[in-house]
């Protein structure tokens, strides 16, 4: 009996305000907009019985979907998206690599100070983190200023409000979930084997490419979806230092849901997003709980 | 103690200094005489001052930690809940469905989580407020309590609990005498976790929060959309400063406590 309250407690919580939402956002994103509170039709209204179910589903139809496929901003927001995650997963992970790697190879009691250091802005609010960049991308932020000091440029560059500004930002915000999985996966490797490699006449660069980058594959694989998938649907960023050239679709969501008021827009746009994640996020999951039965 | 490579070096400082310029930068600009944040006019602490003559910033620190608190506390309840049965309750039904509940909130695009917790909260006819918000952040840091506690369980002797048991403990016994004590920093980080994680969400706070109930983050981003504010500097490094001495004073706690189990078991 107690075990079944311990199990049911957190999982009906979970069903209740995780499950439940999103069978909640495909049936609005099957709605029509509507002038009223709450704004779409129809409403389900149990008072009715048979016959008002009956015309409840009647009244769900796949516009929304239609009218997304044929205004291409929708299209062009989700590739647009998605070419903004692959290269900043790309990037944190070239960035990543070098600093997990000087990490696991630190001596042994300046470990626990390096982890600490990674972790430390990982503590630290995520918006502030991002609006610091403001100050020194802008024209004439600190960036620039430096540049023209040293004299590598004449002009100053243009940084803020374009999607470069956006990546530097999402691997500055990201690079602690990059590096936190690969510094543990690089931290058990054993050394010996780099010693076995380059006994048997292996250079130091082979040694690293055909023994610790594979070793390493699971803390990549951890790292670059924990990446990609919030990225994919990444708000604060691109709206604090993309400005309006930079499209990306969580700030479609975010603009179609709080500008617009079109909650059955904004609905069919969450749905396609999710459907496009799904993927990625099972992979996810499954190499979470091999890497937790590998352990246990 | 062995000699650190130069390439390691390098890519140590290049890397931490990646990590920490933008923050330093920003500690230091709060301190600036001038409105223009680029530029620099002499030391002042004036910002500060005007940080706390502002009211609306005010109330909106206090809703954000009333939130935090509560939304941590039962996070980490159900959270710890949640792993005990992922680690530990065998096989049943749905289990598969259930670890990618606490999986998949990890990595799910704020947005959609804002969105669907809110359209939820407006067909069962429940007002946006403190209550929803609440809810709201419990549940995504439930998930994260959950996986810390879960890397936790799954690291210790299982034959203690069982000990336990065999010497007549009830299941609740020896959870509360034996597991709970092993696992308590796992516990304490989940909570911290969970407290930051609610203290700084501004996607999921914007859908669930009602008029009343602007959180800190809310008041930031609408801020600092368009441009910097040196107000805004300064509450950002009164935040870091929590932060960091938070961090430092938990990992020093901890590494003390661990250093008196050790000697501890060396003496019996």
């Amino acid at each position: 009996m107690k075990r079944l309250a311990v199990i049911l407690l957190p999982y009906s919580w979970l069903v209740a305000l995780f499950l439940v939402p999103f069978v909640i956002v495909v049936k609005i994103s099957l709605s029509d907009t509507e002038l009223a509170i709450p704004p779409y039709t129809p409403t389900l209204d149990f008072s009715q019985g048979w016959e008002g179910l009956k015309s409840f589903f009647a009244a769900l139809d796949f516009e929304n979907f239609v009218f997304l496929s044929t205004d291409d901003l929708y299209w062009k927001a989700y590739l647009s998206s998605l070419k903004i995650a692959l290269i900043s997963t790309f990037a944190a992970l070239l960035v990543a690599y070098p600093l997990a790697y000087g990490m696991a190879r630190a001596p042994v009691e300046w470990r626990p100070t390096l982890m600490m250091l990674v972790i430390l802005p990982f503590w630290s609010s995520f918006l502030i983190r991002v609006y610091s960049w403001k100050a020194i991308l802008a024209n004439e932020g600190l960036l620039n200023q430096f540049l023209l000091w040293i004299g590598v440029i004449d002009s100053p560059l243009t940084i803020l409000n374009t999607p470069t500004a956006v990546y530097i930002g999402i691997v500055y915000t990201y690079l602690p979930f990059m590096v936190l999985p690969l510094y543990s996966a690089l931290e058990k490797l054993d050394g010996s084997l780099l010693e076995a490699a380059e006994d048997l006449g292996c250079t130091r660069f082979q040694a690293f490419w055909l023994v610790t980058f594979p070793l390493s594959r699971n803390g990549i694989i951890a790292g670059c979806f924990l990446v990609f998938i919030p990225v994919m649907g990444e708000f604060v960023i691109p709206a604090l230092l993309g400005g309006s050239q930079t499209l990306m679709i969580g700030k479609v969501l975010w603009e179609e849901f709080f500008s617009n008021r079109d909650w059955p827009v904004a609905s069919a746009v969450a749905v396609i997003l999710l459907a496009l994640l799904v993927v990625p996020i099972v992979l996810f999951q499954r190499n979470e709980e091999k890497q937790r039965e590998a352990e246990g | 103690m062995r000699k650190i490579s130069w390439f390691n070096a390098t890519s140590l400082t290049l890397g931490f200094a990646f990590l920490y310029m933008p923050m330093v930068i920003l500690v230091i600009y709060s301190f600036n005489e001038s409105k223009l944040v680029t530029v620099w006019a002499g030391f002042s602490t004036k910002w500060y001052g005007e940080l706390f003559r502002n009211e609306a910033f005010l109330d909106a620190a206090w809703v954000t930690l009333r939130v935090a608190i509560v939304s941590s506390t039962l996070a980490t309840i159900l959270g710890t809940a949640a792993a005990y049965v992922l680690v530990r309750g065998g096989k049943f039904f749905g289990k598969t469905l259930f670890s990618g509940m606490i999986y998949a909130p990890l990595v799910m695009p704020d947005v959609i989580l804002g969105l669907s917790l809110l359209l939820l909260f407006i067909s069962v006819g429940l007002d946006r407020g403190l209550l929803t918000i609440i809810l709201a952040h419990t549940t995504f840091s439930m998930c994260y309590v959950a996986v810390v506690v879960s890397s936790r369980l799954v690291s210790f002797d299982r034959s203690l609990e069982e000990a336990a048991l065999d010497l007549g403990c009830t299941a609740w016994d020896a959870f509360r005498s034996v597991t709970l004590p092993i696992i308590a920093p796992a516990v304490i980080s989940g909570w911290l976790l969970g407290f930051t994680l609610s203290l700084d969400d501004l996607v999921i706070a914007s859908f669930t929060s009602g008029p009343s109930s602007t959180t800190l983050p809310i008041k930031i981003f609408s801020a600092v959309r368009l441009g910097v504010s040196p107000e805004i500097n300064a509450l950002s490094s009164i935040l870091i400063g929590l932060v960091t001495i938070g961090v430092i004073s938990f990992s020093i706690t901890t590494k003390r406590a661990a250093v008196r189990r050790i000697r501890e078991e060396n003496a019996t």
